[in-house]
Formats: structure tokens, sequence, C-alpha cells
């Protein structure tokens, strides 16, 4: 059942790099990540990849494959005709450290930047009740393993990279949202999501949504139903009076 | 050349659930703290944890307690177990799971809106508080935010958000430190640019993980080299147990790429049985001995057990880990095997579609998308694999310290908790109650510590060259290196083992180690897999040697250790535990050394019947004497 492949696989480092051209064996249930190890372990022993679980969990095999994102270890190479090139480059959207690896330091940035769960004071552990019910829709987004293919995907900024500074991406807008419908939070969200983290700037084209590996619906369980409550709040007119009248200047 | 440099009070090797939590804790005990890892912040191997974290919270069951945690896991240890570790665990597990809920983490509930609970192999009541089958990624997601809650207080405070705590993403350590006997530092290199890092620091937590990557058929991710094992070996610490490895029963068998990976055990907690090839649910001619009055005798009474569990005892698919894994090899074994050489697992035709996809989500999607399988419609194929190592560094069992002053351990890298083979469920609690107890120990330490230990320069040269050396040598690919030794382990040192094979594969390392001096590494130093990999090396073969070496000396079959040619338990060998040392870094020697005593109240929470399968005539005689 094995037969040779033929693969492209982006190398370079430094800025610098080009297509290379492989022939490698693939055998009978392997996926792309499969092939990348074979490369290493016969004919490049220094190429690069990120890789953790194997299964779908950890998030680091990320690339982009035939450009699209995927993971590598989700990607069966019985998706492909036998003659078919294979093309493995890098996540765009971020700046290339070496081969297939990506510097993403630019998700951590973001992730620092949203303020952490705020629980009620005088809510001792122990002492939480929630329905499942209402823990479910905080849930689907807590499943996100963190591939950061979302980011890469988003039009906002990877051909924009004077966009990143005021945009936390897909995953970080839903990070917010995840916050926002958390039953015990208390922090207000929705002006920061507009304000600072550049919710305004997605126009919900659901690139992220057709990108996840964990089928999240980024777009209308996080983002849309964000959006809303933005809008609700800001064009509310009672709001609107209230803070004309109540707010001082700052 | 100038070496980069920083300087810590705390530093903690690993950022899995152990890690992170020593981290959190040390911080919050206002220690300066780095956290160094292998990966990315978030990718450690505690997200592949499925089924969830063990506390006797008694909220599914109110009469569960810390007293039958205790007992379970003492039992499903074979009772060689550190006691102590087992109680501090079983008392401490509820208040390390409700620290997370009020970090965000959100857990599935109960009709009254409490953390919900599931049954598990070995937990004689349901237990494990869990989010579907990926309770590790929200563990490790909550502790990663919690950190960043941190950071960010500090950048209110100080301006900085990496003031007290800082992650060393992508970053190996290689070598620990020493000033005299104690602890005085780590020395690691960047995965981005091959360049060194020393951090200068008086107490280091290990919290590496295991060592699956000694295996061929492994659950473990590529960062299970048992650096951390190795480390405190070269640091002249103690590793005990090493014997003991658990070979988890339900791994996946196809397809070949993904051999081993994890079939979560709540597939069979929820329902999921066994079966071979002729249709049987052979683990009912499976019960040893000790369980007999535990377990369902037939199927009606182990089905009748999901929904009236007081009237009921539990089906055979739900003993502990090792004897289901035994189980399936010997079927295989017999010929009863599936297709592909492994038994089957069906929960298709145990739970309707819907709730199959709702309790256990990541398994349908893993099967769907791995395997092309569709468990809703068809049973898996499933087959042992290598999962845990219950052995690991000596600690006391309060601190998390190791022999070496300075340094501290906590979750897999540890030993001594688990005893000889570790339920499901007991890890992820493990790494809480003990990351947060090592983290305080470490932070203890700093505060009581005169001066500072200094780093000498001859020392850091030493680790420089040795890390260096396999680019500058034209030798032999590490990959063939690190096969021949997973095809050994796993062939000789496996799930059952003889003392023939056993010295074979101590001849191969022994072999294995010539070679692993000689393994070149192409290319430069930028992110460079084969150069990691030749590095890594040098700490598998050590920790295989312990492995092979403790298993060939115990003379019985206790948990995750079964001698085909010594098949029974042997009360003598209960209280022994093998403690492995290297004088000079290479080989290593294995000492006898006795188990203390289990305190009197923990064990008269025990029947004398139950002891008595256990407990040597000696032993029980003083028990009678406690009892009275």
């Amino acid at each position: 059942m094995s037969y040779k492949a033929k693969f492209k696989v982006w190398r370079g480092e430094g800025g610098e790099g080009k297509l290379e051209d492989f022939t490698v064996e693939v055998n009978e249930g392997e996926v792309v990540l499969d092939i990348i190890h074979r490369l290493q372990a016969t004919q490049a022993p220094d190429l690069a990849v990120r890789w953790n679980c194997k299964a779908g969990k950890c998030g680091s095999c990320s690339m982009e494959i035939n450009g699209k994102p995927r993971l590598g270890c989700m990607t069966r190479m019985s998706t492909f005709a036998e003659d078919e090139t294979i093309t493995v480059t890098p996540m765009r959207t971020f700046p290339v450290i070496k081969d297939l690896v990506t510097d993403v330091s630019f998700n951590y940035q973001k992730a620092r930047e949203i303020p952490s769960f705020t629980p009620p004071q005088g809510v001792r552990p122990g002492e939480y009740r929630m329905q499942q019910v209402d823990v479910e829709r905080s849930q689907e987004f807590r499943k996100c393993i963190e591939c950061f293919m979302c980011n890469n995907i988003c039009h906002v900024i990877r051909d924009h990279e004077e966009n990143k500074p005021a945009f936390a991406g897909p995953r970080f807008l839903m990070r917010i949202a995840e916050l926002d419908m958390h039953p015990y939070d208390v922090a207000d969200r929705q002006e920061s999501a507009q304000e600072e983290h550049g919710l305004g700037y997605c126009n919900i084209t659901k690139c992220c949504t057709e990108v996840c590996p964990e089928h999240i619906k980024i777009t209308d369980n996080a983002l849309i139903p964000m959006k809303e409550r933005v809008v609700d709040r800001k064009y509310d007119p009672l709001v609107w009076l209230g803070n004309k009248i109540f707010r001082r200047p700052k | 050349m100038e070496i980069e440099r920083h300087e810590y009070d705390v530093v903690v090797i690993g950022a899995g659930g152990a890690g992170l939590r020593a981290a959190i804790e040390a911080r919050q005990q206002g220690k300066r703290t780095a956290i160094v890892c292998k990966s990315l912040f978030g990718k450690a191997h505690t997200v592949m944890a499925e089924g969830g974290a063990a506390a006797a919270m008694g909220n599914v069951n109110p009469d569960d307690n810390w007293m039958v945690h205790f007992r379970d896991t003492m039992r499903g240890g074979k009772f060689l177990n550190n006691w102590r570790m087992a109680e501090l665990h079983a008392k401490e597990a509820p208040d390390r799971v409700w620290e997370l809920e009020a970090w965000g983490a959100l857990f599935d509930r109960t009709k009254d809106g409490k953390i919900s609970q599931r049954n598990f192999g070995g937990h004689e009541y349901p237990r494990l508080a869990h989010v579907g089958d990926r309770t590790g990624l929200e563990l490790i997601r909550t502790l990663q935010q919690r950190v960043v809650a941190l950071q960010q207080e500090d950048y209110e405070q100080h301006g900085d958000y990496e003031a007290y705590i800082k992650v060393f993403a992508e970053c190996t350590i290689t070598r620990l430190l020493k000033d005299g006997d104690r602890i005085s530092g780590a020395f690691g290199y960047w995965r981005e640019s091959g360049s060194f890092v020393v951090l200068d620091a008086p107490a280091v937590v290990l919290a590496t993980g295991g060592i699956g990557k000694s295996y061929v058929v492994t659950s473990n991710s590529w960062e299970y080299t048992g650096d951390g094992h190795a480390l405190a070996l070269l640091a002249g610490a103690n590793l005990i147990n090493m014997e003991f490895i658990q070979f988890h029963p339900t791994g996946m068998v196809w397809p070949p790429s993904v051999r081993g990976i994890l079939v979560t055990e709540s597939v069979r907690g929820d329902g999921g049985v066994l079966r071979n090839s002729a249709g049987e649910r052979f683990m009912f001619n499976y019960i040893p001995e000790v369980f007999k009055d535990k377990y369902a005798t037939t199927e009606e009474e182990g089905d009748r057990w999901y929904t009236d569990q007081a009237n009921n005892r539990r089906p055979p698919e739900l003993l502990p880990r090792d004897e289901v894994a035994r189980a399936i090899n010997a079927e295989v074994k017999a010929g009863r095997g599936s297709p592909q050489g492994g038994v089957f697992l069906d929960v298709s035709s145990r739970l309707p579609a819907e709730e199959i996809k709702r309790r256990l989500p990541s398994m349908h999607h893993q099967f769907k998308e791995l395997a092309d399988v569709d468990i809703t419609a068809e049973p898996m194929q499933v087959g042992p694999t290598c999962h845990y190592i219950m052995g690991g560094v000596e600690v006391d069992a309060d601190t998390g310290a190791a022999a070496v002053p300075g340094l501290f351990a906590a979750g897999e890298v540890s030993g001594g908790m688990h005893g000889s083979n570790r339920l499901g469920g007991n890890s992820l609690s493990d790494l809480l109650v003990f990351g947060r107890r090592a983290g305080a120990g470490a932070a203890a330490y700093v505060d009581a510590l005169p001066a500072r230990p200094r780093i000498g320069q001859e020392e850091l040269d030493e680790a420089r060259e040795e890390a260096l050396a396999p680019l500058q040598r034209t030798g032999e690919n590490p990959y063939e290196v690190h096969h021949e030794l997973q095809r050994t382990m796993n062939e000789l040192v496996g799930i059952i083992r003889k003392a023939e094979e056993v010295s074979e594969a101590l001849e191969v390392v022994e072999k294995l180690k010539e070679r692993v001096r000689l393994v070149g590494a192409a290319g430069t130093r930028i992110y460079n897999p084969g150069w990691h990999l030749a590095l890594d090396l040098r700490n598998m073969i050590l920790v295989s040697e312990c492995v092979a070496r403790a298993a060939l000396l115990r003379q019985e079959s206790r948990g995750g250790h079964t001698r085909d040619d010594f098949p029974g338990m042997n009360p003598e060998w209960r209280r022994k535990l093998l403690v492995c040392s290297t004088a000079d870094g290479s080989s290593i020697t294995v000492e006898e050394q006795l188990q203390p005593a289990m305190r009197d109240d923990l064990i008269t929470l025990f029947d004398r019947d139950e002891l008595k399968k256990y407990l040597t005539d000696e032993e029980m005689s003083e028990f009678d004497g406690i009892s009275k």
C-alpha cells in the first residue's frame, strides 16, 4: 500500500528561503506530519517543525498545506491523489523562524492584554454554583487548542501588518466572548472589545470558523453575539443618555 | 563567549500541570519565578489528559471522602505507595479543584449546579471532575491563564509583565548546576536560536513529566524523554520505583501512524465494553483474586451498576489499568484479537449516538479525523500503550524536596505517590496537590537560605561543551539510535518481562551508550531537531537503564511490573523500594531500601481481610497489635 509522494516544503531561515522538492515514501493511514517526520529521519534531519501530541489536541503543528491552514497531524494523506504534489509552507501571518516554524509571540502578547477572569467579591472556592446550560456557551470556546490558525487566516492581519497592534484576532476576541458569557465574570468586556481589541475590524467572513480544527463556531457563536452586545449598548438610547448625563470627563 | 544569564529565586522546569501550579505557588509567595518549557506555553502533555481530576468532593455520591479516596489509591498502587503522599493527595485534591474554578475553569455540572463527577477505574465512587473528555486542556488553560493574571497584576504594580514570573518557552535545560552539594541554577539552550542560557537560582523544581519516548508504542509526545529524571540523577538525586510503568490498556492500534494514542478510560466509565474477536466480554475471565468481591461476575449485574451503584458491583472493564492491559495482552496473544492486533472497545451498541457525542466529543472527533471510524456506529480497536511512569525522583512528601538541597520535583517526574500503579484521574489531582507543595517547598527553602549559591565557570564550560558536541561530529544519525532504543525497550522491557529478555536489553543499552557518544547532528544551531534529539538521547538511555535494572531485580509481579518468571505478588517485596542513582553520570546503581510502615491511623482504615492479601505475617501481627 505504500507509494512515493512528491512534496514541496518551504525551507529557510533569517528571512530567506525557498520551496524544496522531496520524493518520500507514504504508507497507509499516514498524515502529513508523518511524512514531515520521515523527511527528518531520512533526508533532512534539521527540518524544523513544531509538534507535540500528534492527536489534534495541542495545536502545535499548524502549517499551510496546499495553501490552506491545517494541522499536520489531522491531515490524512488519503485525502490527496497519489500523483498530486503536496506543498507545505509555514503560517503566513507570523514571521518565519525556520522552515515550518513561525514566531507566534503576537498571540501571547494579545492574550496578556485581555483582563483575566474577574469573579465577584466574596464567592469562595467551592461555592460556585452554575447550571450546565449556562457553562456550555463558554465551554465551546474553551475547546480552543490555540493552534492560532484562525488568527493566521484572518484577512484583517494576514496581509496587513499595520492592523496587528489594534486587533486581537478571532482567537482572543473569542476569549473576550468566553469571559463575557462566563456566569461568574463581572468585568465589563463589551466596550473594551470594541475600543481596545478591534472587534469592529471583523467583518464576519467566517474564514476563522472554516479553519478551526475543533469546529468551534467562532463567528456565529462568539464574534457575532459579541458585536450584538456591543451594538445593543452603544445605540441603546437610555445608555446613551445615561452616559451623557452621568459620566464625567476623564 | 558571553552566555545569556538571568537571576531567579525559583526555576521551574516544565510547564504542564505540576510545573504551572508550582510556579503559581512560588510567585504567590513572592518569589521571582521562571518557567522553562521545551514547547510553546500551553502545549504541555497535560492537555492530553481526558478523563478528569480525582477529588473526593462528594458532589455525586455524598458517601465519598478522603479516606475512601486514600484507600482506592493505595489499593490501585498495590500498597506500595508512599502513604503520606497518598494521604495528602486525597485530603487536598478537592481544594485544588475548587481553586481552579475561582481562576475561571468551567467544569461540567451536576443538576444542583456543583462540579459533576464521573466514574473511573479503581475509584469506588464517581469522583473525577471533568469537562467532557478534554479535562487536561481545561486544566492547562486555566493554569496558563492564572499565570497571565499574575503577570497582569505585576504589570499594574511594576510596569513589567515579567517582573515576577517569566515563561522561557521552547527552551531546554540540559544540566542542573551546583555549588558544592547545593543547587545553584540550570543550563540550557533556546530551541529557536540554539544559543545558551543560564538561569541562576538557588531552587529548581523539576516538573518534566515522563519517559514514554523510550518506547515505540506510547501515548506520550516527543517531549517525554525523561529529562527531569536524568537531570535529577546527574545532580545526585535518587529515583525510586522505576520498574513500574503503566501501559494504558486502550491505545489506538490503527492507523499505524497514531498507534499508541490514547482512548480515554471514560469510554468504559460511561458504558463502553471490551470484546474479543468471538464477541465475548472477556474481562469477566480476568478478575484477580484480590478484587473478587468488588466486581460484577455477570454481564447483567455489571450493566445494572451504571444506573444503580448502591446495589450492584462494577463491571470488570473498570478494573485498575494494569489488570485490563494484561487481559488485553493475553487475549491478543491467544489469537482472539481484532484484525489490527487489538481488541474491540464498543460504545456504539451501548449508548445513543447523540449521547456518545455529548459525553465523548474528543474521542468521537479523534477517531473520525484520524482513523475514519465513527465510534457511534462501530467499535474501536484498542490495545496497550506505554502511558505513564509511576517511578521518579524520590521526594519528601510534604515539600517535594529531593535528596539534593534546592532540588524539588512534582508530578510524573516524582515517584512514590502512585506506588506500583496509578489510578486514572489521580494524575491531574497529583499535579495540582504536589505542584503547589513543591512550589511552596521551594519558596520556603529559598527563604531559609543564608546566601545564594554561586555558579562556577568550569561547570558552565563543561555544560556548554557537552551540548555542542553532537554538532561537531559527523557521526551516526540520532534517529537510528533512538529507534533501536525504543524497539529494545518495547520488546524486552515492555508489559510482560522475563529475566533473560531484560538482561538482553541491558546489553543493548550498554552498546547504545557508546553509539550515543558518537552521534552527529547535521545543520546549524537554529531550530535543529536532529541536534535536540541527540541531546535528549543521553536522558533516554539513563532512564531506560534505570527501568531495566530495577525490573530485573524485582522478582515479583505488581502493578506496572509483570514478570513472566515471577507471576505472583510477594508481600516481602511490598516493603522494598528499588533506588537508582549514578556516581559517574553514565552507569546506574540500584539499591534496596525499606519503605516505612504506614501510620497507625491510616492502616486501620483498611479491613483486616484486605490487608492480609498484601502484608507479610509479621506485618499482620503488628496490625493486630494496633487494631486491638
